[in-house]
């Protein structure tokens, strides 16, 4: 693929902060899942999340676009900012944000409709396209822009169920970039899928990055390898480490991330 | 070099097996030099056909360590700390193989000089096949202990090994101007001594292949650098060196 994830676009702090997270605490009814943790997003970048299961690297995820707002029992606390404003404040519109900072999530979920609807829906509630020529375009480029216009642009009246995992979860891609967002959340975007269509994913992660900013949860360690530029480790709810994602798989700081990459502890 | 065990209890089995395999190798690299240089000092043939005959086993080991690495690279995906366990003992076993031609190369040379007589006993030979000797025995000992000190300490070594080599350098085109039918002779033996040289600075590299793999970190600092014979023209008047 490419490398060790630098990819053939540019990477580095020339790239400015998208989102800054500071003391960002999450409790579940009495559990305290998420622990002051302080993680920045960079822009033009893909940021990868790993850790074991119950970590807490999804739970950070879902703080970035609230999506934690539907579980009734959360509370997060600390700041999360997206280009300067604070994405937990009062007057914040959370649809507007969750516009801005879309999200693919583990299993492919289209919904039970047409591949253009799928993908027609979200810039149709928002107001994206003055008629229908205009939408035309917008589900056109969005499908290109996910790697799936040449395998379905004959039938885009077809459910978008009836696709295969690998397209149906190029869809979602498609249908999340459909409305212009800054950020990308994937959560595990490849666990169910078969390693050519996981390779097609991955190549779209490293074309997506120059258009938009993407935070990914991964189990795979060759994966964050493989595609991110930016590593983080959580355990037990805390940010263990985070670094340049080669120095994170060649040479980790910390004991409990090199247990973990190396397969000792998980 | 290991922290706490693997999940797979086989991954670990078999990372133990490469570190042994290596220095095994590195075992065998080591008394091959040893025998070629008791050939040179006690000039004993037998002994140096044993040193060329011996060098195939020193490659078969080799060629064990490269499919090995092969098929761990392939089947475990090792990330940080394993994998440079696992590269540097592709790259250590490759040093050791160089090691052990320069040796297999030095017996060679001895046969040849125990064809003729002995002109003129040199000394510096030993002396620095001694100091060789025990750069290979310590960086192996570095290398099984994960020993990073002991690693650096065979690294500082090397100059030693170069200014040695410059004095025979020097030494042997003396003898070579004096006396035109020693020229042969005193080719071999500077052979001898610049395979020697050579096997001090794979030595060198082993020691930075070792800190390397236990730190993550490249050694630092520039290299000890004493041979100055590559710039180095007889019968100038600053005494030859450049």
């Amino acid at each position: 693929m490419n490398g060790n994830g630098n990819g053939a676009h540019g990477v580095g702090v020339n790239f400015p902060l998208k989102m800054t997270n500071r003391k960002v605490n999450v409790f579940y009814g009495e559990k305290h899942a998420l622990k002051g943790v302080d993680l920045d997003v960079r822009a033009n970048h893909v940021t990868a999340l790993i850790g074991p299961s119950g970590c807490g690297k999804s739970t950070f995820l879902r703080c970035l676009n609230r999506m934690n707002d539907t579980i009734a029992s959360c509370r997060v606390t600390g700041e999360i900012v997206l280009d300067g404003q604070d994405i937990y404040a009062k007057e914040i519109d959370v649809v507007q944000i969750r516009a801005r900072v879309g999200m693919v999530f583990q299993k492919p979920n289209p919904f039970p409709k047409s591949i253009y609807e799928n993908v027609a829906y979200g810039p149709r509630i928002h107001g994206l396209a003055r008629g229908k020529p205009e939408l035309d375009e917008i589900v056109s480029h969005s499908l290109k822009q996910a790697g799936l216009w040449n395998e379905v642009n004959d039938r885009l009246d077809e459910q978008g169920t009836g696709l295969s995992g690998g397209q149906q979860q190029r869809l979602c891609i498609a249908r999340a970039i459909a409305v212009q967002p800054e950020v990308i959340l994937m959560d595990e975007p490849c666990s169910a899928l078969d390693p050519i269509a996981t390779a097609k994913i991955e190549e779209l992660i490293d074309e997506l990055r120059k258009h938009y900013t993407i935070v990914i949860v991964t189990h795979s360690m060759q994966q964050a390898a493989r595609v991110s530029q930016r590593t983080a480790f959580f355990h037990l709810g805390n940010l263990v480490e985070e670094g340049d994602t080669q120095t994170i798989f060649t040479n980790p700081k910390d004991e409990r991330t090199q247990g973990y990459i190396t397969g000792r502890f998980g | 070099m290991k922290s706490a065990e693997h999940i797979v209890k086989s991954y670990d089995e078999e990372l133990r097996r490469l570190t042994t395999i290596v220095a095994q190798m590195g075992g065998l690299a080591e008394s091959q030099l040893s025998g070629a240089i008791q050939s040179v000092v006690r000039r004993d043939s037998d002994l140096a056909s044993s040193v060329v005959q011996a060098d195939v086993k020193v490659d078969a080991l080799q060629d064990e360590i490269d499919d090995f690495v092969v098929r761990l690279l392939a089947l475990r995906q090792p990330m940080a700390i394993d994998l440079r366990l696992i590269v540097g003992a592709l790259r250590i076993a490759s040093d050791l193989e160089r090691i052990a031609d320069y040796a297999a190369n030095v017996a060679k040379r001895a046969i040849a000089l125990n064809q003729a007589p002995l002109v003129r006993p040199v000394h510096v030979v030993p002396r620095m096949g001694a100091l060789v000797q025990a750069m290979i025995k310590d960086v192996l000992d570095a290398y099984v202990a994960s020993d990073v000190e002991k690693a650096k300490s065979v690294w500082n070594r090397d100059e030693e090994v170069d200014e040695m080599y410059n004095s025979l350098f020097r030494e042997l085109l003396t003898y070579m101007m004096e006396d035109a039918r020693s020229i042969g002779i005193c080719t071999h033996l500077l052979f001898i001594a610049k395979n020697i040289e050579r096997i001090g600075d794979h030595a060198t590299n082993i020691a930075e292949l070792v800190h390397y793999t236990v730190t993550g970190q490249k050694m630092g600092g520039a290299r000890p650098k004493g041979d100055v014979t590559s710039s180095t023209l007889p019968g100038q008047p600053d005494g030859g060196t450049a």
